[in-house]
């Protein structure tokens, strides 16, 4: 079997839980659109896990991974170094974000998900739009690719729940003062699921057309098994094919966030046998 | 000689009770001396019914005549010159509705057919300890063409593996992380074990066809991509989109297609979590919904995951069960429960999202539908709550749209499967063939394999004549 190797060119920690890669992947990196993931496995042990592809560069067939620690697969992945290669990377999957000019545009992006807005950030930009971007973080610490964002943002706003940095607060705080101040055309939120949740809330307040990136377990990625499946509008839809990008008023919220919860009590465990191994392994 | 045994010669299983809590091997197969006394039964016939049967024309009685002869090393080379998967058809073709369905011998009053299947499998797994793969030279003769497979299941690898014989370079795109298909994330290690896959695919590969993983074609690489540098391509990209009953109460934690629960054990190893990182639900009371092999397999991993009861809900009777009578009875002595003629109307909620049972109608068979089979209509008044952790639907899988979606010029059928021509895999695009279950839709990975050779051919005569055609030059 031809294996392509995925090795990792660049390793930037962010926060204290958050890794910004870049990796080889040239012919993810040519066909990438904003909106689109990848699926990962680190070795033949591993578990695949989707990760969104925070930029792509198809000159240097790179891709850029920004992913949280939050169970073993991520732990493990960033133990690993500049050099070292990742087993399995597929994708460009799932259908990439309506990109065109709408006018004015709102995006909104919290914690770890504003790596999956930058792109989106950038394309609409590119394409001709007012851009309006909220950053929102628990901590100033956990704001990051704020430089980028602002880079082809019209404005930017922050917020951080303690006001370590910009406005303390929440993002639909921030929302509510944009949308009271001028008129927005379209949205996107991508983040925390409940903050997704509240987003939609928000905007369809104010009739605001909203999208939002939808985050479910997956396996394949590639519409074979439906782990991902989501209630759109009373129908049965697919987040890796059909997605994962929807419209935030026809998400079921509570039943998506009862499914994110499924193999809590497994990924525990999972995480505390390998920190204990790291630990033995560490002395 | 002696009088032929009426019986099949009996085959070594492991014991109901010990293999329900492994993922072994249920059946361990025939010793050689078992293999020719099963051997010598068959009656050699002239005009052998089994050859005609078999999708792929195996020469039964050859292969079987080498077996008993000793000659294990012919018996394999018949076999190689009809089949490229024979270890994996050997354990999962449903012989008794083809091969076996015919011979002669079981024709015969209190004769049982002969067990062509486990003497294919006998001579396959001989052949993959004992031959050196590593020693089959290559043909030093400059290339025919280029073909791109797309797929890896039994029909991408017939292709793949029929074409670099007649000196292709070929191209297999997989979208997983490993190849084989169905037999690698479907079918589980106690039918099919993957250490005989992956030898398996390793003697294809071996005759020079190289195999490409995390490919999505149409994501990774598009059609136009791989029609303009290949010189034919083949799409066998099954039919691997599950279907949902769609009933209420699917969205609830503990509710799995059979696909997902299927693909997190044989491909991800979720049974060995958490050696393994994907992990999987160890169930108590387990429902299964379906009557076909993939419901069997699914209900007899539930049960190897220690689940107390599995049961499988079925909206017809035994009579009409699609899957395969061995596997059947395998399910039965491994202590899987039936409910007959019964169907799930609604999925209960045990009011944290999760599932707590199964709302079942009983049914009764009415009159004949299109298909000669009598539809199951349900009974008033008999609804009834099976008791359930989780329950996996195994009702069906449809096409998958990720490739056809990206290449709307491709003519589909009614259904949503390729358009292909049955004799020759010809689509509705010239260069592009089509085979396998994306063409017919769910069957089985013998007729996959049919498909693949019948495609094989026709792939070689259109680039032949493709080369024959002069090259135009635009002047």
């Amino acid at each position: 079997m031809v294996r392509p190797m995925y090795k990792i060119t660049k390793r930037t920690q962010l926060s204290q839980n958050e890794y910004d890669f870049l990796i080889e992947a040239p012919r993810i990196a040519t066909k990438a659109q904003p909106g689109q993931f990848i699926i990962l496995r680190i070795n033949d042990s591993g578990e695949r896990i989707p990760l969104t592809i925070a930029e792509s560069s198809a000159t240097k067939g790179t891709i850029r991974l920004v992913f949280q620690v939050i169970g073993k697969t991520t732990a493990e992945l960033a133990q690993l170094n500049v050099g070292e290669f990742i087993l399995d990377l597929t994708g460009p999957l799932g259908m990439p974000t309506e990109i065109k000019d709408y006018g004015t545009v709102l995006i909104v992006g919290g914690g770890v998900g504003i790596a999956a807005i930058f792109p989106i950030v950038k394309g609409l930009k590119n394409a001709g739009n007012r851009v309006i971007t909220i950053l929102g973080a628990k901590t100033a610490e956990l704001v990051i690719l704020a430089k980028e964002c602002q880079e082809y943002s019209d404005e930017l706003i922050i917020t951080t729940d303690d006001g370590s940095l910009g406005m303390k607060g929440l993002v639909t705080e921030a929302m509510e003062q944009v949308i009271a101040r001028e008129p927005i055309n379209y949205s996107w939120a991508i983040g925390p699921s409940i903050m997704m949740k509240f987003c939609t809330e928000t905007a369809s307040n104010y009739d605001l057309p909203i999208n939002v990136s939808l985050n479910p377990i997956m396996i394949d990625g590639t519409g074979m098994c439906g782990g991902c499946r989501v209630t759109i509008d009373g129908n049965i839809k697919f987040a890796c094919v059909d997605g994962p990008e929807f419209k935030g008023t026809q998400v079921n919220w509570d039943e998506f966030i009862s499914r994110m919860k499924q193999y809590t009590d497994e990924e525990d465990a999972c995480l505390a046998d390998y920190q204990k191994a790291q630990v033995i392994h560490n002395g | 000689m002696a009088r032929r045994s009426r019986t099949k010669t009996p085959i070594a299983e492991q014991k109901p009770k010990v293999r329900n809590s492994n993922f072994n091997e249920v059946c361990l197969g025939y010793t050689i001396e078992e293999g020719q006394a099963e051997a010598i039964r068959c009656l050699q016939c002239k005009d052998a019914p089994c050859i005609k049967s078999c999708p792929v024309m195996i020469d039964i009685p050859g292969f079987i005549l080498a077996i008993k002869e000793g000659n294990m090393q012919e018996a394999a080379e018949i076999l190689s010159s009809y089949t490229n998967l024979p270890a994996i058809c050997g354990r999962v073709c449903p012989q008794e509705k083809q091969c076996e369905q015919v011979c002669k011998l079981g024709m015969a009053k209190n004769f049982e057919p002969v067990a062509i299947g486990k003497l294919e499998r006998l001579v396959a797994d001989w052949a993959l300890e004992n031959q050196d793969f590593s020693k089959l030279s290559q043909s030093d003769q400059p290339k025919i063409g280029r073909v791109a497979v797309i797929g890896s299941g039994p029909s991408g690898l017939t292709v793949a593996g029929d074409l670099a014989k007649l000196n292709y370079e070929v191209i297999v795109y997989e979208a997983l992380h490993d190849s084989g298909g169905v037999l690698t994330y479907g079918i589980p290690e106690f039918r099919l074990p993957k250490r005989i896959v992956k030898k398996e695919i390793e003697s294809i590969k071996a005759l020079g066809v190289t195999i490409e993983t995390n490919v999505v074609v149409g994501k990774t690489i598009t059609m136009d991509e791989l029609r303009s540098e290949f010189d034919a391509c083949y799409i066998s990209v099954g039919a691997g989109a599950p279907n949902f009953m769609g009933i209420s109460g699917t969205a609830l934690n503990g509710v799995y297609s059979s696909s997902e629960y299927l693909t997190r054990i044989n491909l991800m190893h979720s049974y060995e979590f958490p050696k393994y990182d994907t992990p999987i639900k160890r169930s108590q009371q387990v429902v299964v919904i379906g009557g076909g092999n993939v419901a069997m397999d699914a209900a007899r991993c539930a049960k190897r995951l220690g689940a107390e009861h599995v049961s499988i809900v079925y909206r017809r009777s035994l009579e009409e069960l699609p899957a395969r009578i061995e596997e059947y009875h395998h399910s039965v002595e491994e202590g899987i429960e039936y409910h007959w003629l019964t169907n799930p109307i609604e999925y209960i909620d045990n009011g944290n999202g999760d599932l707590s049972g199964v709302k079942c109608i009983k049914m009764e068979l009415g009159e004949s539908d299109e298909s000669g089979r009598r539809s199951p209509v349900p009974i008033k008044n008999s609804e009834f709550i099976i008791e359930a952790d989780t329950v996996i639907e195994a009702i069906g899988q449809g096409s998958n749209k990720v490739l056809l979606s990206t290449f709307p010029e491709l003519k589909l059928t009614k259904w949503g499967y390729i358009e292909a021509d049955p004799k020759t895999g010809e689509t509705s695009i010239p260069g592009v063939f089509a085979g396998g279950d994306i063409v017919t839709g769910a069957a089985t990975v013998i007729l996959a394999m049919g498909a693949g050779k019948v495609a094989a051919v026709q792939i070689d005569n259109y680039v032949q004549e493709k080369m024959k055609t002069p090259v135009t030059t635009k002047v």
